[in-house]
């Protein structure tokens, strides 16, 4: 909210500077957004009377003028402006001058040959309007030689952000009050001249919903001329940055902006009947003042006659009925709304105005009357006419709220120490009314006075949050416990392992457009939603893949040979009773090139579904997930490669993650050429950790050196590999510490729909050494167990 | 003869000397130390000599055995190392060639200030607490004090799902951390201390805001905590965070529906090189004030919705934009970029997975 210094003062006495009332203001909790000194801008601009005015030898559209600015010579200046003349008072701007509207500094100059000493200024050049007919012409009056911005009063304005609790702040009058109380002056209220009237109103007015409307004051003023609102008016609207409209739109908005109080003027030639405060009926239409129709329904109040609505309540008038250059009778309305109402209506038909803004955090429900004498004074004082008596229909809920208040809870909360005789005389200063035994009772405006702790805010703004001192919160003693849980811990040993492994941690968004999150939604139930920012952001992700091939595929767009990402969050599924399950996961894509061609390696190379795999081991291992009990399995999914991908599972139906490379189709739909290997693990699924001690089992290294043993075995080419490893460690779990296939052949010499694998298996002697009939043994159970899988010792 | 054998070795030692390959060297080994060598068949001699003779042959001629036979090892070794050397200097690679490369990863500075704020706050006796991204108007707002018609719950930006939980409320992405008061209020009682950082949205993008950030969020109840603990546990945080004691902060009133009273906190800063760098007072010269986070002690409201006595229990929570102190600290200018996954934006401004945060060495890494 805008408003100036002068209209400031209009409410309280004070000497203060506007430095000290904006950090006043800041200090009590009303934000200071802005400081605008027109008097800045108005520098060197002094009131100059033309002395004579004669033609300009070498231009027919010019003249040239003599012009006292009150002291030594006159100077020669040249100017354009039809009505420059002789005689006439107008605003010079002198060399040096900043010209407001186009940020030129004026200099001495020649023009068309005639020196020229500043400029005669338009209305519009120096921001004050956008007249630009001709020079400003100020009043006979006017004293030659005085800064023009003293001359013009030209008040600094002071922008101030009203918290929502605060309605009460929403004019200027609270604005000083709240001053007044921080001890910046002293308030001023406006005593509300009593105006009887003349005769009854003849409109009958009348609320039919208690519940939205549950006051409705009105009264009937005759015989107004609707012109321009006066001089003084028009400054403070300007300074608030509200457009003078015409006298009686003007006076409304008066009274709103310097007494937070909004109030509506019907011309009663467009009025037929009683006018009622009611609910719309279903369907029912308004074209209110934005010129724009809305469509009603009946949980919204309105003002309406017998021929339609003409207000939607406390939000915007009707155009039909509102006032014009040609209104000469008029009805004024000053109702209460239930601010509840005001909101869902508002929101309901994404209407906003200032009125809205007020009424549904709460007018002051005390100022009926005064408002609609203000408001009756200032219309009849600027457009005439004769008011007849008011009428009242309901009553306004002003039944004031009580709080017993206990003055040491100031100390206790707010942790600032104030001497109860402050405490009352601070609370007294805000219009609360305090009781010797501390009942405290609020002033109704207060709308956001809820109980004790409320009034410790009070009191606390105003002594000064900084003289709350800092106070050490109690620590327990001794070294700070560890205060992470083991899902924290996995998180955060996960994300360092993988940026040690070469990887960048990114953070994507957690929406999706619906086709990807549909491509890895495999028939789960999509989050979505119902107002997204834009299509792209729309469907929770139900996996973090989609959000790191993005970031990939603009890694190649940008020309990167290739991409190495990682994120740590969340995936979101449908949960109990309607809520979220949202599952913690790591996801990872290697896309384009691992190694870039080389000197030493030649061509480039790809990334594989070997690559995926040996992150995802990696990765879970330093997640502590037990990796040598892992079932490499299929099912990674359909957006996976059919033949390249796998699951790791603890028990078949436990998948702790899935890898490979990515299946085209996912590569199409996400327009990025491949290979794209990518993993993912699904931290939710990693058994923690039981009873984990510092001490690690007993161990001492084997004394004996370990033996290896190569075997080569014929299999069929479609058996896993891994079954044959599985089965030949299984041939004696006690010795066979290790089986590696360090050799997979198929081709020449190797039957067809074979493959060759060689085994190093690694046997650990313990005592003693292996004797020759022992190392046979466990040869013979190496090659029966392989039997068992098909597999045929080599010759 | 002895003379005659002196002179001998001493010849053999001269050849031995001037030998220039190992064939050479092995030519007069055998001509001496072989079994038709002239050392070997004078030691052949010993044997027929009387034991006196013996007594002094004996060891003159083995004297002169080991001399050739030493002087061919050291000749040897000589030939050999030299030979060594010749061969190397024919294996010369040039090591201005580059080596292997190995990737380098990043850990986001997301995460990275988030492990940091863990770090500071564990040692306030503050643990790490979550809550569901994807809310329920209640927690989100109903138990903050927001009730349906609040206009502060319209001012949220708030992104809405077409779905309702079981008990009928509207599910919606979190607008704030704060909901996370709630459940921890609502599960683990008080007294509680607990930071909670995370995702949260709003329906706004611009050059400022993005329609996801990330928030952390405190909450401190107990009995008798007050303003001033609040304002204390802000300025060590700060102070840690930015790793400077010259933190000064200001607090304003301000309102937030869940706090009562209600303290927005700004902290002094400078410009330096179009930069802002936290620290110094406010009204300083060179210096202004930014708004840094909002804060507050609970209001009675949200303390009684989450079950708990207000009459008893009383506490503060404050919340604060952790892409914003990332900014602050570690001087990116563009939250888009958190969010857009690029490798060359990420190795500048992301961290080695080795800079863990801890108390002892600083949470903080510097560049």
């Amino acid at each position: 909210m805008k408003f100036s210094i002068e209209w400031l003062k209009y409410f309280l006495e004070t000497d203060a500077s506007v430095q000290e009332i904006a950090d006043k203001l800041n200090a009590i909790g009303h934000e200071v957004e802005g400081i605008e000194d027109p008097a800045e801008k108005l520098a060197g601009f002094t009131v100059a009377e033309v002395l004579t005015a004669g033609p300009h030898p070498d231009a027919d559209k010019l003249q040239v003028l003599s012009v006292s600015t009150g002291g030594g010579e006159p100077l020669q200046v040249v100017c354009g402006a039809p009505n420059a003349r002789a005689g006439m008072k107008g605003v010079l701007g002198q060399p040096g001058a900043v010209v407001p509207a186009n940020g030129m500094e004026l200099k001495k100059s020649k023009i068309r040959g005639v020196e020229s000493n500043g400029m005669m200024c338009s209305v519009r050049e120096l921001e004050l309007g956008e007249e630009h007919d001709g020079i400003i012409e100020l009043p006979g009056d006017a004293p030659v030689g005085a800064s023009f911005a003293e001359y013009h009063a030209a008040s600094p304005i002071i922008d101030v952000a009203i918290t929502p609790d605060r309605p009460d702040c929403m004019g200027v009058m609270g604005i000083a009050r709240d001053l007044a109380a921080a001890g910046l002056g002293t308030f001023k209220p406006v005593e509300a001249q009593e105006i009887a009237g003349e005769g009854a109103c003849p409109v009958e007015i009348r609320t039919d919903d208690a519940e939205g409307c549950p006051a409705f004051y009105g009264r009937v003023i005759r015989g107004v001329s609707n012109g321009a609102s006066p001089e003084w008016m028009q400054r403070r609207l300007k300074a608030a940055g509200q457009r003078p409209i015409s006298a009686l739109v003007d006076c409304t908005n008066y009274l709103m902006l310097a007494f937070g109080r909004p109030a509506h003027v019907y011309d009663l030639a467009k009025l037929s009947g009683p006018v009622v405060a009611r609910r719309a009926k279903d369907g029912e239409q308004i074209e209110a003042l934005n010129e724009k129709t809305y469509t009603l329904d009946d949980t919204m109040t309105v003002i309406a006659d017998d021929a339609g609505v003409h207000d939607v309540a406390g939000i915007m008038g009707g155009e039909h009925s509102g006032a014009t250059e040609a209104t000469t009778d008029v009805l004024l309305e000053i109702a209460y709304f239930d601010p509840a109402r005001i909101g869902v209506t508002g929101r309901k038909l994404g209407l906003t105005s200032d009125a809205r803004t007020r009424f549904e955090r709460g007018v002051d429900p005390e100022f009926l009357d005064e408002g609609l004498a203000i408001l009756t004074d200032l219309i009849v004082k600027t457009c005439g006419g004769t008011p007849t008596q008011v009428v009242r229909a309901g009553q306004p809920p002003v039944e004031p709220k009580v709080v017993q208040f206990d003055p040491a809870r100031t100390a206790k909360l707010g942790g600032v120490e104030v001497a109860e005789d402050r405490q009352r005389a601070i609370l007294t200063a805000l219009d609360f009314k305090v009781a010797d035994d501390w009942t405290v009772t609020c002033p109704p405006r207060r709308h956001d006075i809820e109980g004790p702790a409320d009034l410790v805010e009070e009191v606390v703004r105003i002594e000064g949050l900084d003289k709350v001192a800092s106070v050490p919160l109690t620590r327990a003693p001794g070294v700070a416990k560890p205060t992470a849980t083991p899902e924290q811990l996995v998180q955060r040993k996960l994300r360092r392992a993988a940026a040690a492994r070469g990887l960048h941690e990114a953070v994507t968004w957690s929406f999706l457009p619906v086709p990807e999150a549909e491509h890895f939604a495999d028939g789960a139930d999509l989050w979505v939603l119902d107002n997204p920012i834009s299509e792209d952001l729309k469907a929770m992700r139900p996996s973090l893949l989609p959000g790191l091939l993005t970031a990939a595929k603009r890694a190649a767009d940008r020309g990167a040979a290739g991409a190495r990402l990682f994120e740590i969050g969340r995936r979101y599924f449908r949960g109990e009773r309607g809520h979220s399950d949202e599952r913690a996961t790591l996801g990872l894509v290697l896309a384009g090139e691992k190694t870039p061609r080389g000197w030493a390696n030649g061509k480039a190379q790809g990334f594989d579904a070997y690559d995926a795999k040996a992150e995802a081991l990696a990765l879970l291992e330093a997640a502590g997930a037990p990796v040598d009990n892992l079932m490499v399995m299929g099912e990674a999914g359909p957006q996976f490669h059919p033949g390249q991908s796998a699951t790791l599972r603890l028990g078949p139906k436990k998948v702790l993650a899935r890898f490979g490379a990515l299946h085209p189709a996912t590569l199409k739909a996400f327009d990025i050429d491949g290979p794209v290997v990518a993993a993912e693990i699904f931290l939710d699924a990693i058994p923690a950790k039981k009873n984990a001690e510092f001490a690690r089992s007993t161990y001492s290294p084997p004394a004996l050196q370990p033996v290896t043993r190569d075997f080569a075995f014929l299999v069929d080419s479609a058996m896993p590999a891994g079954d044959l490893v599985k089965a030949v460690r299984g041939a004696d779990k006690a010795r066979i510490v290790d089986a590696r296939i360090f050799d997979r052949f198929d081709g020449q010499g190797v039957p067809e729909g074979k493959t060759s694998l060689a085994l190093e298996v690694t046997l650990q002697p313990g005592e003693k050494s292996f004797t020759d009939e022992e190392l046979k043994a466990i040869s013979d159970a190496v090659v029966k167990a392989a039997a068992k899988t098909g597999a045929e010792l080599r010759a | 003869m002895s003379t005659e054998h002196e002179a001998q070795v001493t010849e053999t030692l001269e050849r031995l000397h001037a030998a220039d390959d190992l064939d050479t060297v092995e030519a007069i080994r055998v001509e001496a130390l072989g079994k038709q060598g002239w050392l070997n068949a004078l030691m052949k001699t010993l044997g027929k000599m009387s034991p006196e003779e013996r007594q002094t042959e004996g060891p003159r001629l083995q004297g002169m055995r080991a001399r050739v036979a030493d002087a061919i090892e050291d000749r040897k070794a000589v030939l050999e190392a030299a030979a060594l050397e010749a061969k190397l200097a024919t294996e010369v690679i040039d090591l201005t060639l580059p080596a292997p490369q190995t990737p380098q990863g990043s850990v986001h500075p997301v995460s990275q200030v988030m492990d940091e704020l863990a770090e500071i706050f564990a040692d306030l006796g503050f643990a790490v607490a979550t809550g569901p991204e994807i809310e329920d108007e209640w927690h989100n707002f109903t138990a903050l004090n927001m009730a349906e018609t609040h206009p502060a719950r319209a001012e949220m930006d708030t992104f809405y799902f077409p779905d309702r939980d079981a008990d009928g409320h509207r599910m919606l992405l979190r607008t704030h951390t704060s909901p996370v008061q709630i459940r921890t209020m609502v599960g683990e009682g008080a007294p509680v201390r607990i930071i909670a950082p995370g995702r949260t949205y709003r329906s706004d993008s611009d050059a400022t805001h993005t329609p996801m950030f990330h928030q952390i969020e405190g909450l401190a109840i107990d009995r008798g905590i007050h303003l001033g603990h609040l304002k204390w546990t802000l300025e060590t945080f700060l102070k840690a965070f930015f790793e400077r004691d010259d933190i000064v902060l200001r607090l304003r009133p301000s309102y937030f529906p869940f706090t009562e009273p209600s303290v927005e906190v700004d902290v002094g800063y400078s410009n330096e090189g179009g930069r802002r760098v936290v620290g110094g007072h406010g009204d300083a010269e060179g210096h202004a004030w930014m708004e840094l986070l909002g804060s507050g002690m609970v209001n009675p409201r949200v303390i009684a919705a989450a079950g708990l006595d207000p009459d008893e229990y009383q506490g503060f929570a404050f919340g604060c934009g952790i892409d914003r102190l990332a900014m602050l600290k570690y001087g990116m200018n563009d939250l888009r970029a958190f969010f857009d996954g690029d490798a060359r934006w990420l190795s500048h401004y992301g961290f080695s997975p080795f800079d863990q945060p801890t108390l002892s060495g600083g949470v903080g890494a510097r560049a």
